[in-house]
């Protein structure tokens, strides 16, 4: 069941960029899942399950394979985490859930969960299988603002206690980074919004698209509408380098460009090099992508080193034998340009204090360069939001969720400040419970 | 939910009525009222309470295992005995998880010797408000030494004898657990039968020797620098549990409810036991080496399956596989089937020619040099059809024996043998 254009794959144009990229990670065959998951060790308390966010059973997920018990596998994923499928594929499983593989102690191979998870999880998304009826009715209504995991994550949990939802969302597709976001050879964008389409599929969840609130609706129309609201707005714009230049074409934010070549075609022809300044794992995930779209010198620009970086360091490790380079204590100082085009970076060594070295300056070409260099926050949209408070730009919620007005809750990176889609949708659950107690013990309008 | 709106799981074995008919055998994971009550939050519909008898004493260690390439325990062994907590303290308890689960099933197992000690514990159990009785006539280590298990599963006199005892004092439905160290298990169902009982368990352990410490020259488990038989149970004896139990199921002067024991680990194997006329299923082995929480997947596997097969309830399915377990000489010795090999899914690793020309009937080769593929070949005027190539292969699906139309019409060993009906030519027997 299609829930309307912003959940439909079909809308998507055809000849997306990101059509080209394989999963890095295959799926696994019935025959490779069964021997996976007999390999499961079965563990009380598992640490598998004390490192994931939505504290999936997965010891019981795993068996469940291993009895042929399919469906029931799908479900125990999905009871915990609805986004089973799309976690199953982009959560860091190294250093989550497979991290934590008892395997690790005695240098086995650890357990491929997120494999064994897609297993399932693909099955269920693919046989339509439903779990999760909406609740009894309960007459109260909340509002979602942001369309990503965490709302979503949000929004099924408040429909299976019965109360009416409804998401505001800014852009054309619902699922957020998601999306929009997620590097393609983990999770592309059609098979993100089929997910989106199963979740919304428990019925009753409303969705507005291309409403900003600010712009189309104010806080106080959407508080007047409904008994509480969850803010899941997520990030903002790429950050932006102020230094000579930055008007030149071909330089452009590393999310805006992923977000690009995700949902449409970019042409890179003519690109032999490309910079991505940042060292995080925005950074990380760019570098590989420019590879993957066939641009043959690819190289990270930091300011830090190979220690510092946020990146993981898996999907570091995996860059470089991709064959992306580094630029390590380095930072731009001016774009170069060309024709109106971006050509290289001048830059300047840092020492040791991140001060730039005299002398030490040079250039670096480019006729693409991203910045991945942290997102703006979007506190500014919640000003007129009496209670809520804000610190760095991001929203303050205790381990509930709860800001701190009494009806209004938020979770993902817009409280967090930009982690996993894994803790969105744990987050956004967990908000669900709080409203879910804070509606039926009597607060109201 | 979408799960379980239309199946219902209650179980009835003889009038012992639980909410689903997955039961924890007399063993340790039913050793006491705490870890019983736990079970019951798991899940699990019934417990048959640890043996009760004279309290004995054990031995350390109690329990040897048998690994398989790389899978731990495919097979058990114990030598532990009945309980050696004092009765007072385990019928408290019997009493505490009747009044905590008054829905959920306790089975008392018991074993005694004397009639008066019978009927004394019988009182006891059901004061304490056993909903059954299971008498173990089973245990072949130890107690048998002291004539009781499997001295008395073993004698259909003594087992008639002591059943009417129990039947005579109960007012709650009497079980027998029959004993698999036996030739034949039928006389010894008709004996329980004969005696009054409203049902039996089986299987009980079977009478084995684990292993050999091959430094200390000291079979397992080791106690000191001795060691006896034990009890073998786990997986790797279902296929004698489910035999002895089709053998009972399909016996016509039989017909009583049999709640199945004997390598019950997954809910499959539970659909098995209850196509094979079970009402009940009792599991102690994957208790032991994975804990309560494989009830859970029992239960919803169990489910699904009902869902998927049409059964609303376990009646429904009981027994279904009954009619087709019959004998050698009723098997059509016309049908005729040869492997087929999928080319698509072969990934060419040959242990199905090498398994067919050392170990069966030397019809499957490699493919010719210039095929160019490692893709075998099939005789198929040489394939007996015996299947061992299929159970080899790696692949799911890759092998599959197909039904051949050879134009013969059906026709048995018996009808051979009495109406001298037409045999097709043998295969593979030069």
């Amino acid at each position: 069941m299609i829930a309307g254009p912003m959940v439909d794959p079909r809308t998507l144009p055809e000849d997306r960029s990101e059509a080209g990229f394989g999963d890095y990670k295959p799926a696994l065959g019935p025959a490779q899942a069964l021997a996976e998951a007999n390999r499961c060790l079965y563990c009380a308390d598992a640490p598998c399950v004390q490192k994931c966010p939505t504290g999936i059973d997965i010891p019981e997920f795993i068996r469940k394979i291993s009895t042929g018990n399919l469906k029931g596998s799908a479900r125990t994923i999905l009871d915990a985490n609805i986004f089973g499928m799309s976690c199953a594929r982009v959560c860091p499983v190294e250093v989550l859930c497979v991290g934590g593989c008892v395997y690790n102690e005695m240098d086995a191979p650890p357990i491929a969960i997120g494999r064994l998870q897609r297993y399932a999880t693909d099955a269920a998304l693919a046989e339509d299988w439903r779990y999760f009826e909406a609740g009894p009715d309960s007459g109260r209504s909340v509002g979602l603002v942001g369309g990503g995991p965490a709302s979503l994550a949000a929004a099924h949990e408040l429909r299976r206690r019965g109360h009416a939802c409804t998401i505001y969302d800014a852009g054309k597709w619902l699922g957020g980074l998601n999306t929009t976001g997620v590097a393609p050879y983990k999770l592309r964008a059609d098979d993100a919004l089929a997910e989106v389409a199963y979740v919304l599929g428990i019925g009753g969840i409303a969705v507005e698209s291309g409403v900003q609130v600010g712009r189309d609706v104010t806080w106080d129309a959407l508080l007047a509408r409904h008994d509480a609201l969850f803010i899941g707005v997520g990030l903002g714009a790429d950050r932006t380098l102020e230094i000579p230049g930055k008007e030149l074409a071909g330089i452009d934010g590393a999310v805006a460009f992923i977000e690009k070549f995700k949902l449409g075609r970019v042409d890179l022809a003519g690109v032999q090099r490309a910079v991505v300044v940042g060292g995080g794992n925005t950074a990380v995930d760019a570098v590989r992508e420019l590879v993957g779209l066939g641009v043959p010198e690819v190289t990270m620009l930091y300011r830090g080193d190979e220690a510092a970086m946020s990146g993981y360091e898996h999907e570091w490790k995996a860059a470089k034998i991709e064959g992306v380079r580094s630029l390590w204590h380095t930072q731009p100082t001016a774009y170069v340009g060309r024709d109106g085009r971006v050509a290289g970076l001048r830059c300047v060594k840092l020492g040791a204090d991140k001060r730039p070295l005299p002398g030490q300056e040079f250039e670096v070409p480019a006729k693409l360069v991203l910045l991945a260099i942290g997102q703006a926050r979007l506190g500014e949209l919640v000003a007129g939001l009496g209670g809520v408070q804000l610190e760095g730009g991001r929203l303050v919620v205790d381990a509930d969720g709860a800001t701190g007005n009494p009806r209004v809750f938020a979770g993902g990176d817009c409280a967090n400040g930009g982690k996993e889609v894994v803790n969105a949708v744990a987050e956004g659950k967990r908000a669900a419970l709080a409203i879910d107690r804070a509606l039926t013990t009597g607060a109201s309008k | 939910m979408a799960f379980g709106t239309s199946v219902d799981l209650t179980s009835n074995t003889g009038g012992i009525v639980t909410p689903n008919p997955f039961w924890l055998a007399s063993a340790p994971p039913a050793n006491s009222g705490a870890q019983i009550m736990r079970a019951f939050d798991a899940g699990w519909g019934g417990a048959v309470w640890k043996t009760l008898g004279t309290p004995i004493q054990n031995v350390s260690s109690r329990f040897g295992a048998l690994h398989f390439k790389g899978t731990r325990a495919i097979g058990f062994n114990n030598i532990e005995l009945i309980t050696d907590r004092p009765l007072e303290v385990n019928f408290r308890e019997i009493a505490e998880v009747k009044k905590r689960y008054p829905k959920h099933g306790v089975i008392v197992s018991l074993m005694v010797e004397t009639r008066d000690e019978w009927r004394d514990m019988i009182k006891r159990a059901i004061d304490a408000g056993a909903d059954g009785l299971e008498l173990n006539f089973g245990c072949p280590h130890g107690m048998c030494e002291r004539g009781m298990g499997s001295a008395v599963g073993q004698e259909p006199a003594l087992n008639e004898k002591i059943t009417s005892w129990a039947v005579e004092f109960s007012t709650v439905p009497v079980l027998v657990k029959l004993t698999p160290n036996v030739d034949e298990i039928n006389p010894h169902g008709l004996a329980a039968k004969r005696g009054g009982a409203h049902g039996v368990s089986l299987i009980n352990t079977i009478k084995s020797l684990i292993g050999i410490d091959i430094d200390r020259f000291v079979p397992e488990p080791r106690v000191g620098g001795l060691s006896t038989n034990g009890g073998y149970c786990g997986a790797a004896v279902k296929p004698i549990a489910m035999h002895m139990i089709g053998s009972l199921a399909r016996d016509p002067d039989f017909g009583l409810p049999i709640s199945g024991i004997g390598g019950v680990a997954n809910w499959r194997d539970a659909v098995e036991f209850i196509l094979l006329g079970c009402s009940s299923v009792q599991v102690c082995t994957e208790v032991m080496l994975r804990g309560y929480r494989v009830v859970g997947d029992m239960i919803e596997g169990l489910t699904e399956y009902m869902r998927s097969h049409g059964f609303s309830t376990i009646e429904e399915m009981r027994g279904k596989a009954v009619p087709q377990f019959s004998e050698w000489g009723e098997l059509d010795l016309n049908y005729e089937t040869v492997a087929k090999i999928d080319p698509g899914k072969c990934i060419g690793c040959h242990a199905c020619v090498v398994a067919c020309h050392d170990g069966a009937h030397q019809c499957i080769h490699p493919a010719p040099k210039e095929a160019g593929t490692r893709v075998p070949v099939v005789d198929e005027s040489e394939c007996v059809g015996c299947n061992l190539c299929q159970i080899v292969c790696p692949v799911p699906d890759c092998i599959t024996m197909a039904a051949v139309d050879n134009g013969f019409k059906p026709a048995t060993w018996n009808e051979f043998q009495s109406e001298g009906k037409l045999l097709r030519p043998k295969k593979g027997a030069h």
